[in-house]
């Protein structure tokens, strides 16, 4: 028969749906409304998945996100999601799903070995074998346990969905639709204010969905539920959010939802992103996460089959599902009983109730003997048989003398177990609240609220239907008032039913057995028993952090959710210390796990990080110029012809600039504008040289440094007016350079008159360089004379380039005659391409950052960043002529006077010819004296740049070198792997040294 | 993602437009030349770095551009005030009284 | 002290672990130490260690607020490696990589360490020749280095993206084989063992409130929870909180405190065989042995002690690792917290004698003190033995600061022209 446990009638699935779906490979059938859990259950299935360590079969435990055992893999559409729970998968049409942590099957596992060797593993074992001999670590030892230890396979093919982003502002956020929720938000909404409600559930409504034995309002709690959902969605001012984990709470009330958008459809929309990031700012938040039921600390509590007693009423009322056909219910405290009602009434035999109460209330005991319920009170479970599933239990009665008797065994295919409730305060801890100890309820509840929000109902440890609502109305009502100022009158739904249960237990169970053979576990995923526990503490582990780290105990998936108290009740014995001295661990986010991709978004491809573009980026990619990634920046790398490579086009490029022009895209460059009266004061406060000389139309190299004496920058400033200046800087350094700038101007010297603007993007550059320069731009100019008397080198004016106005540099980064066109960036392409279409009349070339780098090394110009690195002074990089001797300050003088940056022995800026013109040093390669230094041997310095000089038909290179500018003409080695290079030093400039070709 | 005043905008925005500058009301010396070893490691490097209310810079980057004051508690990181470039720098034990800490 | 051992484990399992003695005991304090530690991390505790094993200075207390192992011990990302670029910084970190081979038979502790290597990806030509520079500094400096193609990183790597068509392509990387990754507790938890059982004193829960000094200027002890304790000599070693505990002996000090952010995934089976680093997109990713891809984050803007960042520092760094391994996209985050890094100037760590007699700060290892474990416990016991630096931290001074003598690991790297 099919779905051989589901009840004839009731729950919320949909049963004119029929689903079928995988487990396994095994082909099997549910509702919709289903989820993977309630739909195995309702095919008899329970056991489900193996635990990490022992590998021991288990089942369902739970119904909700704090499931540990039965994690699955889904599979669809070739991607595969490893250790979702069971629990919160919906079921849909074809879902495919795999158990995990087995090998070759679940139901046989080779690991399960390990159980049989289990007292070989205690807690921490590892951290006390698997130490000789000592090389077997990484070879032998660690590739075994990594193999046994995670739990589902990872996948193995690139994600093919996608995912949203949302920010989102608000006036209440909360955060649960049980009761509290709902009154909250609807309390919220009436003012008018603007209500996110979110909860990680497929339907609203949280624990109303499963309550079949109260009424709100004369109604069933889910019809109330739904009507009340109703009445929010009609409202414009609410926005609601199901299958929508809160999961991070950040400061300043800054909370992170994740909402699962198309995961529970069988054929989701393309368009639709898998999940969605919502990152919303609340003004006031109400958590209403509700609690979660703890289990039952016995031997054997693991078995696939035992479960939580509100996770089997949940399957019962809310999936139509009966977990078992003779159900045992072991509690600790009342509401298990309803449970064992609840089953009663859908015919499910319930063998006994074991109450370890010795007087649970008479009430329930009545009811329980009016269904013809066993009761037993007093009495314990201590032990379990069966292996993948449990068929029968061992009760115990517990004697005034604190000892148990065996109170005999007895038959069951389930066994429902509640040691209590724990409130989930963990949203709470997130918002760096600190939880206090509340004896009575034995639980941690929130205290003091630190952020703006507020814990309602089950989760502040406040329980009962009525009462929790009454909370929520009130808790929804203060919200609004705090974030809006405004009130309204609601009416609040009164309940019937649903009271608040008393009772509950911490800790392990007692019981008759030998208690160094049996094992009751903590943690079931990560397989921490009570024992593993006390031999923590018995090994010195006193702090619950400890405890944690060493056991593993609350580090599953579950993250310690079921297994928190019960651990700390455990520990707290075994140091015979109060529970709210032993500490509590930090609730860390995520709430549950979440996707990474939701993290990431859309920030993939090219949208990881902006790209930015020069104007001449579609011409470059037309003709196959190669790119390169510098800061955000795409830039030209080379423009490779016919086939040639990297080392052919960067030839030919630099030669055919040198004989006649080549053209050159540096609108990467950064440029500030500086104006004001007080300019050249400013430029000469920032950079080492002097500016209030500089005449307009004058240009001048600057060198910046930090005020501890090091070079950051550099760039050519050209004064266009008394009180303006064109600054450029380095295509890295120009936010940096800004940045720095303002805040010298704002907050050292507020005094100067100045306005500085970052213009990067407002220019298109055209670098213009070569012999033929001039002649190539001359057409398009006008208003500029262009003759070398009238604009000599490091001149600067404004013009128009084919009608557009234009700034005109003359400067030269390649040593050859040349022009820098600024033109407004919209018509950078204009620019681009006219420049490109003129260069070929004259046999020219575009040319890229690769050839400007030989270009400028030939000429011994430094690349800062690259020749420099953060350590370099002006006098190391011989640039002291950089330095405004008269100045009274700039920024960096006063540490260049520091005695190390003044010290003998500093590196300086050098050149290097290899004694082989044809060898090629490395970049980044060391420098020493010794021909062939022995390991340890403190490097002279090191190689800077280094290219094959097309001018010079050899390689050169710059260097870093200790005392190098003493060192001209001496003789070092550049050791390498297969044998040490010898070097000579040299000057920086290679060619052209007197610099006639620029002056033309 | 802290939620930062700019007292230029007067207005409330998300972090990501702002850029932290450090601890404030740290001068650098008029006369750099005058100031010795000392002075200008204090200046360049030495911080208070406090586990309490700390007054620091922030300069609304995606904005207006200006440099500001705030102070801010370094272990709630919540912001008890905030003030324009310029103005002295408050009394934080007094902040911190007024904040009932 | 019992030693650990497969037998010993065997031994125990028929006495049901029953019989397992205590790793370290919970002593009160003595009214006086040669010693005081403050700070049981990993650094404190092995400098305790040291003092003790080759100083024979068994007089020691390692006071700690909270628990030990609790601070940026137990909350970093576990990366070990010494491939740093300056012989200063190489030399560090190259002694505790000789350390780290044989810790876990030293100490008698398994403390996991894994040379499964750790692989610095380049994505851009400037990041190819800081790689380059690094490794031909290493060669020289004798610190295992190597420089890897795309191709070859892929095989070592195989979940790595080396498509050219990604925002930033790899162009190569460099791969120190002899890094790794250890198990960052038991390195805390070894060094508590064994340097109890040379008598070092480790007290927990006994926040250090004061550093009394006398009228000669000397350190004469330390103010506590449980009171004075006297001390000859006090080594401060609390890292995030190295500001507040100098301040109280009137030291002020180059060093700032930002959030820095650590993550982890569920647990899967073996996916990523060793640590990759970025530094340009800022990924940093192994996987533990349990399963759990181990995944690092950057620093908020801000100082702050409350170990906890923003979540858009977690979404840039989730973002660099699903674009260099598109695979992981679909795996989920169960656990990001928050530790406390002490940040010098220069990035470097300050190991040093201080202007006040008999007090020593060992600080300022910012995002990466965790590699340095041994060997920075090594050293700086020998500083407080001997009243004067092992040559191996001489030049991490406090004073550097004021001459400008920098150990600039950052700056080196420089920023892209």
């Amino acid at each position: 028969m099919s779905q051989p446990f589901r009840t004839e009638k009731g729950g919320r699935i949909d049963r004119g749906q029929q689903l079928s779906f995988t487990f396994d490979g095994e082909q099997m059938q549910g509702h919709k409304g289903d989820t993977l859990a309630s739909a195995l259950l309702a095919n008899g299935v329970h056991l489900v998945g193996r635990s990490f360590k022992y590998h021991r079969p288990r089942g369902i435990v739970t119904a909700g996100s704090e499931e540990p055992n039965a994690l699955v893999g889904i599979y669809r559409n070739g991607d595969q999601t490893p250790n979702l729970r069971a629990t919160q998968v919906e079921l849909y049409q074809g879902l495919q799903s795999i158990s995990q942590n087995r090998f070759p099957s679940l139901g046989f596992d080779v690991g399960a070995v390990n159980d049989w060797l289990s007292p070989f593993f205690p807690a921490g074992f590892y951290y006390k074998t698997f130490m000789w001999p000592k090389s077997f670590w990484d070879k032998v030892y660690e590739p075994v346990i990594r193999a046994a230890a995670g739990l589902g396979k990872p996948p193995k093919n690139p994600d093919h969905d996608h995912y949203g982003n949302i920010y989102a502002l608000c006036d209440v956020l909360v955060a649960g639709s049980g009761p509290s929720g709902l009154a909250a938000a609807l309390a919220a909404a009436e003012t008018g204010a603007k209500v996110i409600l979110c909860d990680e559930q497929a339907e609203f409504g949280g624990s109303l969905l499963s309550e079949a034995s109260a009424s709100i309002d004369g109604k069933d709690p889910a019809d109330w539920a739904a009507e009340t959902i109703a009445k929010l969605r009609a409202m414009d001012n609410v926005t609601l959010l199901n299958r929508t984990t809160a999961f991070g709470y950040f400061a300043h009330n800054f909370i992170a939802l994740a909402e699962r958008v198309t995961e529970h459809v069988s054929n989701p929309d393309p368009k639709l992103p898998r999940e969605r990031l919502w990152q919303v700012r609340a003004k006031e938040v109400v958590i209403a996460t509700g609690a979660i039921e703890r289990p039952m600390v016995f031997p054997e509590n693991d078995r696939p089959g035992i479960m939580l007693a509100d996770a089997g009423r949940t399957y019962l009322n809310r999936y139509g599902v009966k977990v078992g056909n003779k159900v045992l219910v072991a509690t600790a405290c009342d509401t298990a009983w309803q449970a064992a009602f609840d089953l009663a009434d859908h015919g499910v035999e319930v063998v006994a109730i074991a109450d370890m109460r010795e007087n649970p209330p008479e009430s329930l005991i009545s009811i329980a003997k009016a269904r013809g319920i066993r009761v037993e009170s007093g009495c314990v479970v201590t032990g379990t048989l069966g292996r993948k599933r449990v068929k029968a239990a061992l009760l115990g009665r517990l004697m005034t003398s604190g000892q148990v008797a065996s109170a005999g065994q007895i038959a069951c295919d389930a066994l429902l177990m509640s040691g209590g409730w724990t409130p989930t305060v963990s949203l709470y801890s997130q918002s760096r609240g600190k939880v206090v100890w509340d004896a009575e309820k034995g639980a941690y509840v929130p205290g003091k609220s630190v952020q703006n929000e507020r814990s309602v109902g089950a989760a502040k440890g406040l329980y009962g239907l009525q009462a929790s609502l009454e909370n929520g109305y009130a808790a929804g009502e203060e919200a609004a008032k705090a974030a809006i100022g405004k009130s309204a009158k609601v009416t609040y739904a009164q309940a019937t039913g649903g009271e608040a249960g008393n009772g509950g237990t911490l800790g392990a169970i007692p019981h008759d057995r030998n208690a160094t053979k049996v094992r009751a576990w903590v943690d079931y995923q990560n397989d921490v028993t009570a024992k593993d526990v006390k031999l923590a503490v018995r090994e010195g582990m006193q702090s619950i952090e400890h405890i944690k780290r060493y056991t593993t105990t609350g580090m599953a998936t579950d993250q310690g959710r079921l297994s928190n108290m019960n651990a700390l009740q455990i520990a707290s014995g075994a140091l015979e210390r109060p529970v709210v001295d032993v500490g509590l661990t930090t609730f860390r986010l995520p709430y549950t796990p979440t996707t990474f991709g939701l993290f990431a978004g859309i920030s993939r491809g090219d949208f990881f990080d902006p790209v930015r573009k020069t104007p001449s980026h579609d011409w470059v990619v037309e003709q196959g110029g190669v790119f390169e990634d510098v800061g955000q920046w795409k830039r030209t790398w080379y423009f490779p012809k016919g086939g040639e490579d990297m080392h052919a086009a960067v030839a030919r490029e630099c030669k055919v600039v040198r004989e006649s022009v080549g053209l050159f895209d540096a609108s990467t460059l950064g440029k500030i504008e500086v104006v004001g009266p007080d300019a050249a004061e400013f430029l000469e406060r920032m950079y080492t040289n002097p500016w209030k000389k500089l005449a307009p139309g004058r240009c001048r190299y600057g060198l910046l440094l930090n005020d501890a004496g090091f070079i950051t920058d550099d760039g050519v400033i050209g004064r266009l007016a008394e009180d303006r200046f064109h600054v450029t800087t380095t295509t890295g350094g120009a936010p940096s350079v800004f940045s720095t700038m303002e805040d010298y101007l704002q907050t050292e010297w507020p005094d100067l008159d100045v306005w500085i603007t970052s213009t990067t993007e407002q220019y298109a550059v055209a670098a213009v360089q070569g012999p033929k320069a001039r002649e190539v731009i001359a057409p398009f100019i006008e208003r500029i004379d262009l003759s070398a008397d009238a604009f000599p080198h490091m001149s600067v004016k404004e013009g128009t380039f084919c009608g557009v106005p234009c700034r005109l540099f003359r400067i030269s980064f390649t040593g050859e005659l040349g022009f820098e066109i600024n033109v407004p960036r919209r018509h950078g392409k204009m620019m681009w391409e006219t420049l490109a279409k003129e260069i070929e009349k004259h046999n020219g070339t575009t040319y890229g950052t690769e050839s400007m780098h030989v270009l400028r090394a030939e000429k011994g110009y430094i690349i800062v960043g690259q020749d420099t690195d953060g350590t370099v002074t002006p006098q190391d990089a011989g640039m002291t002529w950089a330095i405004g001797k008269k100045k009274f300050d700039f920024v960096g003088k006063r540490g260049l006077e520091r005695s190390d940056l003044t010290a003998d022995n500093r590196p300086q800026f050098v050149g290097l010819l290899t004694k082989d013109p044809k060898v090629k040093l490395e970049e980044g390669a060391q420098i020493t004296t010794a021909q062939n230094p022995a390991i340890g041997t403190p490097a002279e310095g090191h190689v800077t740049s280094s290219y094959y000089s097309p001018a010079l038909d050899r390689t050169i290179a710059l260097a870093m070198v200790k005392n190098g500018h003493a060192l001209e003409g001496k003789t070092l080695y550049v050791p390498m792997p297969d044998g040490s290079i010898p070097v000579e030093v040299t000057g920086t400039v290679f060619y052209d040294k007197e610099g006639a070709r620029i002056n033309v | 993602m802290l939620l930062i005043y700019c007292p230029y905008c007067q207005v409330e925005r998300a972090e990501t437009e702002f850029h932290c500058g450090g601890e404030a009301h740290i001068a650098r010396p008029a006369d750099p030349s005058k100031a010795s070893d000392e002075e200008w490691v204090e200046f360049l490097y030495m911080r208070n770095n406090p586990k309490g209310l700390a007054a620091e810079r922030w300069r609304h980057n995606n904005g207006c551009g200006r440099f500001f004051n705030a102070v801010r508690d370094t272990v709630s990181d919540k912001f008890l005030k905030f003030y324009k470039a310029g103005e002295p720098m408050p009394d934080l034990e007094a902040i911190a009284k007024e904040a009932g800490k | 002290m019992k030693r650990y051992s497969f037998l010993e484990l065997a031994k125990n399992a028929f006495s049901a672990h029953q019989n397992w003695g205590r790793q370290w005991r919970a002593p009160e304090p003595k009214a006086e130490y040669d010693v005081v530690i403050v700070g049981a991390g990993g650094h404190g505790l092995a400098t305790a260690y040291y003092l003790a094993k080759e100083h024979g200075i068994r007089n020691v207390a390692v006071l700690e607020k909270g628990w030990l192992g609790g601070g940026n011990t137990g909350r970093n990302t576990t990366i070990v490696r010494s491939n740093y670029l300056w012989e200063e910084s190489a030399g560090l970190y190259n002694h505790a990589i000789g350390l780290w081979q044989g810790l876990s038979q030293e100490l008698n502790y398994n403390v996991m360490y894994s040379a499964r290597g750790v692989m610095m990806l380049a994505h851009t030509v400037h990041d190819v020749q800081v790689a380059q520079r690094h490794i031909h500094a290493n060669r020289l400096a004798g610190v295992q280095n190597e420089w890897l193609t795309p191709e070859q990183a892929k095989e070592y790597c195989p979940p790595l993206n080396i498509e050219k068509n990604i925002r930033y392509p790899v162009m190569g990387a460099a791969l120190q084989r002899v890094g790794g990754t250890a198990r960052h507790d038991a390195v805390a938890w070894g060094y508590a063992r064994g340097a109890d059982s040379l008598g070092v004193d480790i007290i927990q829960n006994c926040a250090v409130t004061g550093i009394r000094r006398g009228q000669n200027g000397a350190v004469e002890g330390v103010e506590t929870a449980k009171g004075f304790i006297k001390a000859k000599k006090v080594g401060v070693v609390a890292a995030g909180h190295t500001s507040v505990v100098m301040d109280m002996a009137g030291v002020r000090l180059p060093l700032e405190s930002f959030p820095l952010q650590a993550l982890v995934s569920e647990p899967v089976k073996p996916a990523f065989p060793c640590v990759v680093m970025s530094n340009t997109i800022h990924a940093y990713i192994s996987q533990s042995d349990k399963g759990e891809l181990v995944i690092g984050a950057g620093t908020d803007q801000f100082v702050s002690y409350s170990q906890a960042g923003g979540i858009h520092i977690t979404n840039h760094t989730i973002d660099a690792i699903c674009e260099l391994f598109p695979h992981f996209r679909r795996m989920r985050m169960l656990r990001n917290w928050g530790g406390i890094v002490d940040t010098t100037p220069d990035r470097s760590p300050i190991l040093s004698k201080t202007p006040v007699q008999g007090l020593y700060v060992n600080c300022g290892w910012g995002t990466g003190g965790f590699k340095a474990t041994p060997g920075s416990g090594h050293v700086f016991a020998h500083t407080i033995a001997k009243d004067e630096p092992h040559p191996i931290n001489a030049p991490f001074t406090i004073d550097r600061f004021r001459t400008g003598r920098l150990i600039d690991e950052a700056a080196a790297a420089a920023v892209a022209h």
